[in-house]
């Protein structure tokens, strides 16, 4: 199972494209409620945005991304089977990617 | 002499009206969900019966129009799928969640909660899931959020659109006494706060409290659980419950009690014939 989940829909003169990712964000900051002791950071670094295989954005993260993070972006000039991938790499070395192709 | 004949005879006069305005009252459950539904048709007129299923959503367009922009790509998507794998993960046993529940769990939510005439208690869905996991010698599930709000979502998820089935049996007095018990909860006032879940769903629904708007009774359990942007996961219709009692700063009943599964089973009966569609996103 994928962690990312990307949707997209034609408006009018764009196409946004919306994705969720499932990703704790642990800030490093929080303590466990039953032990007390600090819960270890684990967030997302980088999230790369590709369209066709070209970097089109590139999100550098820190903790201040709340958990599951969602992002929306607008495309303008897409065409039907342009493929879009998203990627995420995080301070622990995970990383996942996914593909989407446009309608 | 003349005082204490004075007394008694007002006593007289005062059970002698209770008894009369009391039979006068006293309503089958049929016709306090007519009175209900007759009530807010006067508050609401511009809605229709299925439209209380969107909650305050019916009432209040601006939110309407933000929560359908939400539901379209709907944050409890995550939780919908880890419920859908762990309602198909079999237990060591072998049988899984499936197997404790007619038609294999789908589109069976409508059918609670109900009275179980053998055990002589209200089953809600949560609570069948904690049983199906005893009988297969796992421990219960904690109520409120976490795993079982997945499960829940998945099952409510595959019965979207059932009209809610919650029914009081004839031939069970009990079931009666349940369904009056959870009416009673609903109109008795209690906390600091001294509210009634009534006071704000029924007296004041579609009001402002502070910058929120109250929303009706009818439709309260058509649509968990529920994403809450608030707390930002999975929270089941219990909960809200509980939340609701600490807010009026009354004793918190626990999820499941008795007390709550009534105001289920009472909410769940003024609600016959509306569709369920939950999971839901909720503010």
């Amino acid at each position: 199972m994928s962690t990312i989940k990307i949707r997209s829909k034609h408006l009018a003169d764009y196409t946004l494209v919306r994705t969720l990712i499932a990703h704790p964000m642990e800030t490093g900051k929080r303590k466990d409620d039953d032990t007390g002791e600090l819960i270890p950071a684990h967030f997302i670094q980088t999230m790369n945005f590709y369209l066709n295989q070209q970097l089109m954005s590139q999100c550098q993260m820190g903790v201040g991304v709340a958990k599951n993070p969602f992002f929306s972006f607008h495309i303008k000039a897409t065409q039907p089977g342009d493929i879009i991938s998203i990627s995420w790499t995080d301070n622990l070395g995970y990383s996942d990617t996914a593909k989407h192709i446009i309608q | 002499m003349t005082i204490s004949y004075r007394m008694n005879a007002t006593s007289v006069a005062i059970v002698f009206c209770l008894f009369f305005v009391s039979t006068l009252i006293w309503a089958s459950p049929i016709e306090d969900r007519q009175q209900i539904r007759a009530f807010y048709q006067q508050l609401f007129p511009q809605l229709k019966l299925a439209d209380y299923a969107q909650g305050v959503y019916a009432i209040d367009p601006d939110a309407k129009a933000s929560w359908l922009a939400i539901e379209e790509f709907p944050p409890y998507e995550l939780a919908l799928e880890q419920g859908e794998i762990l309602f198909k993960q079999p237990f060591a046993n072998g049988s899984g969640y499936a197997d404790c529940f007619a038609n294999k769990g789908i589109a069976i939510a409508q059918n609670y909660p109900y009275w179980d005439k053998q055990k002589q208690q209200i089953i809600t869905l949560a609570s069948a899931l904690n049983e199906c996991r005893q009988n297969n010698h796992l421990p219960p599930l904690a109520y409120g959020k976490g795993e079982i709000s997945y499960l829940l979502a998945y099952m409510a998820f595959t019965s979207r659109d059932q009209l809610i089935n919650t029914q009081i049996p004839d031939d069970s007095p009990a079931a009666l006494a349940a369904y009056l018990q959870g009416q009673a909860y609903f109109y008795q006032r209690r906390g600091q706060l001294n509210f009634s879940c009534a006071s704000c769903h029924l007296d004041n629904a579609g009001k402002y409290i502070r910058s929120e708007i109250l929303s009706p009774a009818l439709g309260h359990t058509t649509h968990w659980p529920a994403y809450r942007l608030n707390t930002g996961e999975m929270g089941t219709l219990h909960r809200r419950f509980m939340v609701c009692n600490k807010l009026i700063r009354a004793p918190v009943d626990p999820a499941q009690s008795n007390a709550l599964r009534q105001l289920e089973y009472y909410l769940s009966f003024m609600d016959f014939g509306l569709p369920l569609n939950g999971p839901s996103t909720r503010k």
